[in-house]
């Protein structure tokens, strides 16, 4: 890759080295690969951090009554786990991917705003700083990641763990709208000649179902995180009950953040399987008009579930009953997509890669955590297994066994793309066969737990018959977990050093961005292919058989 | 080391076989673990039970959508793995009828278990025929439950005592945070909002003793906020409801009387807190102790109610509980041992 820094020589008064150039090209750039290369980077370090907190947590739950933690540090830990991951680990990696592979899959040079798309990595890699830096103070946030007022109001809250709570992913949020506007435009407005809207990438089509979602949900968070701030430091009572305030309002406006979160979180990943899964089944994608419709489908029903988080809070049985039909609803098109996926495979001949590894686990755990959404979508036995370890399962069969397998899946495919050097397979098998089932043994367990009955969110529990032996059994699965994660980054750091060289196209994929080197050269694309169908390098690969024959 | 492929292609197998019978028995076992005591499949009324009828039915379509989808995942792994046969399969890109139907099917199961839902959803408002249910209100603090019983005048702590047979209304409310009320055998949870008045409607059958906790993370001492819920049969629920009427016992052994002198003088500061009925004080910050030497637990469920457990709970609350609001009253061995002989004397 040559990048040359341009105008600036004369601010320079000695000589450069090697090393400062390298580092301002990083740091000043405002080019949409090196961006998503240090989104990814951020979310990586933020990972481990909120890695490691989980390591705590199951170490102080794998026996009754212990004391490895005090209760007010348990409290800060899993707080800052779930901050953390959400909007500091699974979603900057998700913005990776699509501000590195959004621009080169519709075949433009850039994002629509470059500079602003600089902007928002630093508002994101400022944001988590100033989130952990509250650790520093002696205080972290300790109110669980929906800050359920009025536990987060002065009177309960008196340290300032909670105002590092709001600022903090207030700054991420502010990035992330920024970066949503940006992926509109340039969906919108710079594609390649010849590709339609209907001809887009899957993994391009719901980021932009992404980006829409993070327009809607993003700005109720930032306005509700203010009003508490308001309540907090002047004097406000939005949330206050003691002077007329409402705690169910603050859940309101949480959720209605909060469950278009889950598919913001989890929209683009479905991108990245429906990309991978036809590669290396070597078939186009089965009924993408279903997977796109079923998408849009997913926008707009995912506006109206919210108040399914709340089955417990006595909202009466009318309103459960709306948000549980709404949220059988969206189990449809999401259900759909499965089907479309696995219908990819049937009659492919599929390879076996380690990143079609990891599609096929996101697959089979995606499954079950979609099947236990629409339990709990079943209002009575959410009212009995909300705020337990059931739902803790739920949610991360959905974001770990759903959204980061998926990443996963995405790193070993995307990696060559951008380093020009394939991840070592072998290593990569041990890592799929370590997180499969260090994760199944961390969290199946939960489902049971949850059912006879612990609570989340407890820093202890009484040795009641099964708790302590489930729960030791998850903290050894944790273990596993933590030996995957460090398979993968010395896979990382190995390969790209001595990693195989990959090649422009080392898949035999399909779509824009393996036709341009690996890396790719700054502007992108020398050369443009004609797009006339979904799959562009198909129809260039085979003139006899090409895509738009078939109408597709 | 080469092996043939027919040979690698049965060791594969063998492992694979292997595998699964590991990945089955991981699976099984926490299932086998929690089928020794699970309280939610122990349902002890017709509002539990409805859960639990309507938890099977849905439990069996999940595990059938799991079974067909895990299973046509796995058959395609194994039907259509790359063998290295040359060039590229058919290029297929969808079949409509066949989208439609797996659209169409899972919307007729949602509509059916919808209708279950809301059916359940009713049977568990209910409320008790004839309208005849024992008024309670449950107040949650900061992290103990308050029991108050208007129609009979008791007031008590972090045990509630319930005659069975017999509906409980329950009215939820808060004195701080959101708590949430939680005993998955007597059926749904309700939270503790404040500034909201919830009710439910509660019911044991039987006679026993049923453990529950507080299922919203309310801070601190969040995990120990634990429910223990009593049925009675009605004859030892008059009894209990008499003896809680009655006011706090007079102190016997010179220990007990020492211990209410400490109690009530400012140096001991206990009354500023708690109420003991018959005597002087009312405040409500912590929990009423007229009766405590009758309940089984302290502090919310952390420690069996001994003398000795008394007696560490008296030296440092915050040792045993750290973060409650109790503050460590640095009180005399002596004084513990008399306030312990006093507290435990009040059945």
């Amino acid at each position: 890759m040559t990048v040359e820094l341009t105008g600036q020589e004369g601010l320079r008064p000695r000589a450069r080295t090697p090393g400062d150039v390298l580092l301002l090209r990083w740091l000043a750039t405002v080019d949409h690969k090196q961006i998503g290369i240090m989104y990814l980077m951020g979310a990586v370090f933020f990972f481990l951090i909120g890695g490691v907190e989980a390591l705590l947590i199951r170490i102080q739950l794998a026996q009754p009554n212990a004391t490895v933690l005090s209760p007010e540090v348990y409290n800060q830990i899993f707080t800052m786990h779930g901050t953390t991951m959400i909007f500091l680990a699974v979603m900057p990696l998700l913005a990776g991917f699509v501000n590195y592979f959004v621009p080169l899959m519709i075949g433009a040079n850039d994002m629509a705003f470059p500079r602003l798309n600089a902007f928002s990595l630093w508002l994101f890699i400022f944001g988590g700083l100033l989130l952990n830096f509250s650790f520093l103070t002696g205080h972290a946030p300790d109110i669980g990641w929906f800050a359920y007022a009025p536990l987060t109001e002065q009177p309960y809250a008196l340290s300032n763990g909670v105002n590092y709570w709001i600022l903090g992913p207030l700054v991420a949020s502010v990035g992330t709208i920024l970066t949503a506007l940006n992926v509109i435009v340039t969906i919108l407005t710079m594609r390649a000649p010849g590709m339609t809207l209907t001809k887009v990438p899957l993994f391009v089509w719901m980021s932009l179902g992404q980006a829409i979602l993070i327009i809607y949900a993003f700005p109720p968070l930032t306005a509700s995180q203010a009003m508490l701030l308001l309540d907090r430091e002047l004097g406000a009572h939005f949330f206050d009950p003691a002077a007329g305030g409402s705690p169910v309002l603050w859940q309101h406006l949480f959720w209605f953040f909060g469950h278009p979160e889950v598919y913001i979180m989890i929209l683009p990943a479905w991108g990245m399987i429906s990309e991978l899964i036809p590669v290396f089944s070597r078939k186009p994608i089965f009924g993408y008009p279903f997977v796109a419709a079923s998408t849009v489908a997913i926008v707009f029903l995912s506006m109206t579930v919210w108040a399914h988080h709340m089955f417990a809070v006595g909202m009466g049985d009318l309103a459960d009953g709306f948000f549980a039909a709404a949220s059988f609803s969206i189990a449809v098109p999401t259900g759909v997509k499965v089907w479309n996926w696995i219908f990819t495979m049937i009659g492919g001949r599929l390879r076996f890669t380690t990143s079609m590894l990891f599609a096929i686990g996101f697959i089979a755990m995606f499954v079950m955590g979609g099947l236990t959404g629409v339990m709990v979508a079943v209002v009575p036995f959410d009212q009995q297994v909300t705020d337990t370890y059931f739902l803790v399962a739920h949610f991360h069969y959905v974001l770990f066994g759903g959204s980061l397998l998926a990443i996963l899946a995405g790193a070993y495919y995307w990696f060559p793309k951008m380093t020009g050097r394939l991840l070592d397979e072998r290593l990569g098998k041990w890592h799929f066969w370590t997180t499969l089932i260090g994760f199944n043994m961390t969290f199946f367990p939960m489902h049971i737990l949850g059912i006879i009955g612990m609570p989340r969110r407890v820093y202890t529990y009484p040795n009641l018959p099964g708790w302590g032996e489930i729960n030791l059994f998850e903290t050894l699965g944790t273990f596993l977990l933590t030996i995957s994660v460090l398979i993968f980054l010395w896979n990382l750091w190995h390969s790209l050093r001595n990693g195989e060289v990959a090649g422009d196209d080392p898949w035999d994929a399909w779509t824009l961005e393996w036709a341009t080197t690996s890396p790719p050269p700054p502007h992108n694309f020398d050369h443009v292919p004609p797009v006339r169908s979904r799959r562009p390098l198909w129809d260039l690969k085979h003139p006899e058989d090409p895509d738009w024959r078939h109408g597709e | 080391m080469r092996v043939g492929r027919k040979g690698l292609m049965h060791r594969r197998r063998r492992w694979g076989a292997i595998a699964l019978i590991v990945a089955a028995g991981l699976l099984a076992w926490p299932a086998t673990v929690g089928a020794e005591a699970n309280p939610m499949f122990d349902p002890q009324s017709g509002r539990a039970r409805a859960v639990v009828d309507l938890t099977w039915v849905v439990l069996f379509f999940v595990a059938l959508v799991f079974i067909i989808a895990e299973g046509l995942l796995i058959f395609a792994l194994v039907r259509y793995r790359h063998r290295g046969e040359a060039g590229e399969p058919r290029q297929t890109f969808g079949n409509r009828r066949l989208e439609i139907t797996w659209t169409a099917i899972p919307i007729v199961i949602l509509i059916f278990v919808f209708i279950l839902t809301v059916r359940a959803m009713r049977v568990i408002a209910a409320p008790p025929a004839g309208g005849d249910a024992l008024n309670v209100t449950l107040i949650g603090h900061q992290w103990w439950w308050e029991y108050r019983y208007p129609d009979l005048g008791i007031v008590t702590a972090n045990e509630l005592h319930i005659p069975a047979g017999k509906t409980v209304h329950l009215q939820l409310e808060s004195a701080d945070v959101i708590h949430d009320f939680w005993v998955p055998q007597l059926g749904r949870k309700m939270d503790v909002v404040p500034g909201k008045i919830n009710s439910i409607y509660v019911q044991s059958d039987n006679p026993g003793v049923f453990d529950g906790a507080c299922a919203e993370y309310c801070g601190t001492q969040h995990a120990w906020m634990r429910i223990k819920v009593i049925a009675d049969s009605p004859a030892d629920f008059d009894q209990w409801v008499q003896a809680q009427k009655a006011t706090g016992a007079q102190p016997a052994s010179p220990d007990a009387l020492a211990g209410r002198g400490i109690f009530l003088s400012s140096a001991g500061n206990c009354a500023s807190c708690h109420t003991i009925n018959g005597t002087a004080n009312l405040a409500n910050v912590g929990p009423d102790l007229t009766h405590v030497g009758s309940r089984t637990t302290i502090g919310a469920g952390v420690l069996t109610n001994t003398s000795d457990n008394m007696a560490r709970w008296l030296t440092n609350p915050q040792q045993v509980k750290p973060g409650n609001l109790m503050p460590d009253l640095r009180l005399t061995p002596d004084e513990v041992r008399a306030l312990t002989a006093y507290l435990e004397s009040l059945k």
